[in-house]
């Protein structure tokens, strides 16, 4: 008969066992973050068109991430996607004439935005707008412009690619 | 008309034995708890259904990683997506594997000890010598059993979470030669705390209350001579099988909303 003190030791040990694998499933695995949320403030930017963003995409300058999507809605009135972003504190002399982007890493890869800084001496803070947006390339309407440009260039009209290229 | 009567039979004994097995976990459920006297008991419990699973646990996840990153490089090194290979593994063992298969060794392991021993109380009469002491073997005997295999599912699922992707670790990025950093670095950006991990403990919880719920009432309701403990053992493992697997469908398209 295994003594009491043992016993409670071993399931001591157990349950520590089992406390580290959920810190390194928290912290190693998912990089959960949200626990010791860092400083950040939030600035908005309107686009015509996101296609695949979505929310906790990395937002970047020069490839370097500064921040991430915190949420994207709807404006009722244009019709324009207002996208929130969250961008870190320690970035806080970012030109507020900047321009912002959606790109796609890889051909295939996730969107995130890129911003591209300009040379304004003012900076951009909690609530200010990024007022220079470029929509997100859709491949299929590149597509459907490359087939209407083709149909064009040659005389002979195709009709498949016409009708491509008006939606 | 027999084969009618039969049927019947059939279905009122199946209802009368889940009633039972639901008036037990009743009973186990809501008596006053007495932490003085039944902490020791479920520690005790957590010991030998928990602490003696391990090493099956560790075992079987460390090989399930290692050859799910062996399977997983070489079908994802065709599409040149080898740097993929971190969120393949974490994904399915935290959502999937680790559950299910934790709960199938733990059914295993513990659900058919805890039938046998419980089992094997009724057949020598214990149960009963321990009513006549004013002893409540629910209190006694079931409860702390129940108790110890809800506490340690959860506890395990974590471990064997852990340790698969661990192994998983040590044959993609030492023994095939994907990148450590991005090896990491994919599978946090894809792997989410919440709605990956907790929904995996979630399920370990619910798979551990099926396996311990069926242990104890095959254990409780074992016909008590030696080949019923046996055909009890045998059922227990079985249906927990069973009940792990059907459950586990249930819960993933309740949850796979929030993927």
């Amino acid at each position: 008969m295994l003594s009491q003190r043992f016993i409670e030791s071993m399931v001591g040990l157990f349950i520590l066992l089992a406390i580290i694998s959920l810190s390194i499933l928290a912290f190693k695995v998912s990089g959960l973050t949200t626990l010791f949320p860092e400083k950040n403030y939030t600035v908005t930017a309107a686009f015509d068109e996101i296609a695949g963003l979505k929310p906790r995409a990395p937002v970047k300058i020069g490839g370097v991430q500064i921040g991430e999507v915190s949420s994207i809605t709807l404006d009722r009135m244009t019709f324009k996607a207002i996208v929130k972003l969250a961008i870190l504190s320690q970035y806080n002399d970012i030109p507020d004439d900047s321009s912002a982007g959606i790109f796609t890493a890889g051909l295939l890869g996730d969107n995130y935005i890129a911003i591209t800084p300009m040379y304004s001496k003012n900076f951009l803070h909690e609530g200010s707008q990024i007022e220079m947006t470029r929509s997100a390339m859709v491949l299929e309407k590149l597509i459907g412009q490359l087939i209407y440009k083709l149909g064009n260039s040659s005389n002979t009209s195709n009709d498949n690619g016409e009708s491509n290229a008006k939606k | 008309m027999p084969y009618i009567m039969f049927l019947g039979q059939w279905g009122i004994n199946h209802l009368r034995q889940l009633g039972k097995a639901g008036l037990l976990l009743a009973g186990v459920l809501f008596h006053r708890p007495r932490i003085r006297r039944g902490f020791p008991l479920i520690v005790q419990q957590v010991y030998s259904e928990g602490v003696l699973s391990l090493s099956v646990i560790i075992v079987a996840s460390l090989f399930i990683g290692m050859v799910l990153a062996l399977q997983g490089y070489h079908t994802l090194s065709k599409f040149g997506a080898s740097q993929e290979l971190g969120p393949l593994v974490a994904l399915s063992v935290s959502r999937e594997l680790g559950p299910v298969v934790t709960a199938i060794l733990f059914a295993g392991r513990a659900g058919s000890a805890v039938t046998a021993e419980i089992g094997l109380m009724k057949a020598t009469e214990q149960l009963s010598s321990m009513e006549m002491m004013a002893v409540d073997p629910l209190r006694r005997v079931i409860s702390p059993r129940f108790w110890g295999g809800f506490i340690s599912m959860p506890l395990l699922t974590l471990i064997f979470n852990a340790t698969a992707i661990y192994g998983s670790y040590l044959v993609g990025v030492k023994w095939l030669g994907v990148d450590g950093g991005i090896f990491w670095a994919n599978m946090q950006s894809s792997v989410e705390f919440h709605a990956d991990i907790l929904n995996g403990v979630i399920k370990s919880m619910i798979f551990g209350i099926a396996v311990i719920w069926i242990a104890v009432f095959q254990g409780y309701f074992a016909v008590p001579t030696s080949a019923g403990i046996a055909s009890a053992t045998t059922r227990s493992v079985v249906y927990a099988s069973l009940a792990i697997l059907g459950l586990d469908f249930i819960l993933t398209a309740m949850m796979i909303g929030s993927w």
